[in-house]
């Protein structure tokens, strides 16, 4: 059940994994979350999680990134045992990814560019002034207008306060970038500036990305790889058209119903017009 | 190049070298970690009058944002002397990276406008004469809306006026009694050393009696109930302005003010006299067994002396301040928490500041009450 893709790509070269879950368990209390869960991520894929509410999306990306730490198992990230890992190692995981939060979770005392500025700061011995500006760089990449730079994230959309705390998570060159929810609540035009944001900082920086989205347009447009957790477990893992073809209730409502098949039908129609979608998409975005 | 094995390893720092045809070479970790010192290098290596730089970017061993905008920079200056560039074996990565700070806009880097001390010194005047007008026309939207619920029992919110008796009244008498208890053994202990040099013992009573009544259990009764009650009226109120629950609740038609403010003033009102009343038994107590431990006067000595010579207005007027010092605290407090804007550190100043203006107003007024009172001859 787990590896459907590496079996489609048996004979290619392996590609390395970035993150590896192996038999992890979580219970808070007597409720069971993740049950023996599995999951590999492979280096420089856009990776995405999804499963409904309660499924345990937001638990296991908060144990990856060494939120919360789950009752049994193993988790590596980036060749680190996370679970045993020292505190210098995990000082040095740390800077070796981002995360976006769903809220932002930028510091209300600093505006956007301090925001983004901070762990340049705090990790390396560059000059002020210099860190400034390739904290505006990082603004700017992320989509925002040079004078966001100087609002408070109190003062900032929505939109913009995604944009914002991804600018933050990219300041140190992340190899490995965590997304929670970067689509929801932004309305349509919003979210589709993040697909192609998304699509282009992974090209940019050879990123591989995890995300966790419930935005069915996303998931076909961007990611290359989907798991979707149930019943604590993963219960399938492949890419759209992949998962399309499993039986599995918890697999089926991403594809049936009126979203899901519109959702579909939409990236279907994009791959027969125009098969390189993606690459026009982002050159728009470029262009503006 | 592998990102996994080298970062794995010590990373090696940046490097920058002159081959002996003139051609740039880097080498090394261009990132954000390893820079130390290659700016300045890579600037004096530049500043050379051939007409075309030759870059070589072959040995190095990765490039992250902040090392390619070392680069950018150094070699936009080159162009603007007229000189040229040229990129030797640079990894298509690298490349891609270079050309995307290319594209990046030339903004000057947006400074935030910086303000003269004069601006700052009326700005800060003018927030404050704001402040003044908003805090009387809240105590102003109090008085109204009490006004407006005052003829409908129905609407008074008994339950919540209970509780908050209980939290800000009841559940401090501990505190309250402690510290009373302790003011008085001060009192009566400082005094005590005085009046035995003109074997004038028995006046530890009124020492006593009136500094306790007249002043110091009100005062400091006030003083902890700021702290401790008015600090949580406003942390309670900026969170709930922060969640948007005060929104939350104009718009289900329940008005802040007479859900979360008049039931803490009214409570505080009748809780703070009360207490007062306690730190005055506390206090006289903790007076009384200093007087005896001290000067040897008795308990039934001192309650006799204290009974003729405490009138009974010196009582009165340390408990008719507490009445102002609660309804002081309590508005400030309420104020304060809906001053609040935002976000959590905005909590926290208002918080402060809640307690800071109360205690200071309350220690104003007592200063006032004291002259009115002299001039009155009370």
């Amino acid at each position: 059940m787990q590896n459907a893709a590496d079996q489609a790509n048996v004979g290619l070269p392996k590609v390395p994994n970035v993150i590896e879950m192996r038999q992890v368990c979580t219970r808070f209390g007597s409720h069971v979350v993740h049950a023996d869960l599995d999951l590999d991520v492979q280096r420089g894929e856009i990776f995405a999680i999804v499963g409904g509410s309660g499924s345990g999306k937001s638990t296991l990306l908060r144990e990856m990134i060494m939120l919360h730490r789950p009752n049994a198992g193993t988790v590596k990230i980036l060749d680190t045992d996370v679970l045993t890992a020292s505190p210098d190692e995990a000082l040095l995981l740390r800077q070796r990814w981002g995360v976006m939060f769903q809220y932002g979770g930028l510091f209300g005392t600093l505006n956007v560019r301090d925001n983004v500025g901070l762990p340049l700061r705090e990790h390396t011995d560059l000059d002020d002034r210099f860190i400034d500006e390739v904290a505006a760089w990082k603004i700017s990449l992320s989509g925002l207008e040079p004078e966001a730079g100087l609002q408070y994230p109190t003062q900032l959309s929505g939109g913009m306060l995604k944009r914002a705390s991804m600018a933050r998570a990219l300041a140190l060159d992340p190899e490995l970038l965590f997304l929670d929810e970067p689509t929801a609540g932004l309305d349509p035009g919003g979210a589709g500036g993040i697909d192609a944001l998304v699509r282009r900082l992974a090209e940019l920086y050879q990123l591989t990305i995890v995300i966790i989205t419930h935005d069915l347009d996303f998931l076909w447009q961007v990611t290359d790889r989907v798991a979707v957790l149930g019943e604590g477990k993963v219960v399938g893992v492949g890419s759209m058209s992949e998962l399309a073809h499993m039986e599995h209730p918890d697999i089926r409502v991403y594809f049936d119903g009126p979203r899901g098949r519109a959702a579909q039908a939409q990236a279907q129609t994009q791959d027969k017009v125009r098969p390189n979608h993606k690459q026009d998409k982002e050159q728009r975005w470029t262009q503006k | 190049m592998s990102q996994s094995d080298h970062m794995q390893t010590v990373l090696i720092p940046a490097d920058i070298t002159q081959s002996h045809t003139g051609t740039l070479v880097l080498g090394g970790n261009w990132t954000a970690r390893t820079m130390a010192g290659v700016g300045q290098k890579l600037a004096a290596l530049c500043d050379s009058n051939v007409a075309e730089v030759v870059v070589d970017g072959s040995r190095l061993e990765t490039m992250d944002s902040v090392g390619v905008w070392i680069l950018h920079r150094q070699f936009k200056e080159i162009r603007n002397t007229g000189r040229s560039i040229r990129l030797l074996d640079w990894s298509s990565h690298f490349l891609k990276l270079l050309d995307a700070v290319e594209k990046q806009i030339d903004t000057p880097l947006l400074m935030p406008p910086r303000e003269s001390s004069l601006e700052t010194i009326g700005k800060k005047g003018e927030a404050a004469w704001q402040g003044m007008f908003a805090l009387l026309s809240f105590i102003g939207e109090c008085a109204f809306v009490l006004m407006r619920i005052a003829p409908q029992p129905k609407r008074w919110r008994w339950r919540q006026v209970l509780k908050n008796i209980q939290i800000a009244g009841f559940d401090a008498l501990p505190i309250i009694g402690l510290t009373a208890f302790l003011l008085g053994i001060v009192v009566a202990y400082q005094g005590s050393g005085q009046l035995k040099h003109y074997g004038a013992n028995i006046f530890v009573v009124e020492l006593v009696g009136f500094a306790m009544l007249r002043e110091f259990s009100p005062l400091i009764t006030a003083i902890i109930i700021a702290g401790r009650s008015g600090s949580a009226y406003a942390a309670q109120i900026g969170t709930m302005v922060v969640t948007e629950e005060i929104d939350g609740m104009r718009t289900i038609g329940i008005e802040p003010i007479d859900f979360l403010v008049l039931p803490k003033i009214i409570a505080l009102i009748v809780a703070l006299p009360l207490l007062t009343v306690f730190a005055d038994v506390t206090g006289v107590f903790g007076g009384m067994i200093m007087a005896r431990s001290q000067l040897g006067i008795s308990y039934h000595e001192f309650l006799v002396r204290f009974g003729s010579e405490i009138h009974l207005s010196a009582l009165l007027i340390g408990i008719g301040k507490s009445f102002v010092f609660a309804a002081i605290i309590a508005i400030i407090g309420c104020y304060q928490g809906f001053r609040t804007k935002g976000n959590a550190d905005s909590v926290g100043r208002q918080t402060t500041r809640s307690v800071v203006q109360s205690i200071f107003i309350v220690i104003i007024l007592d200063s006032g009450f004291s002259v009115i009172f002299s001039l009155l001859d009370l």
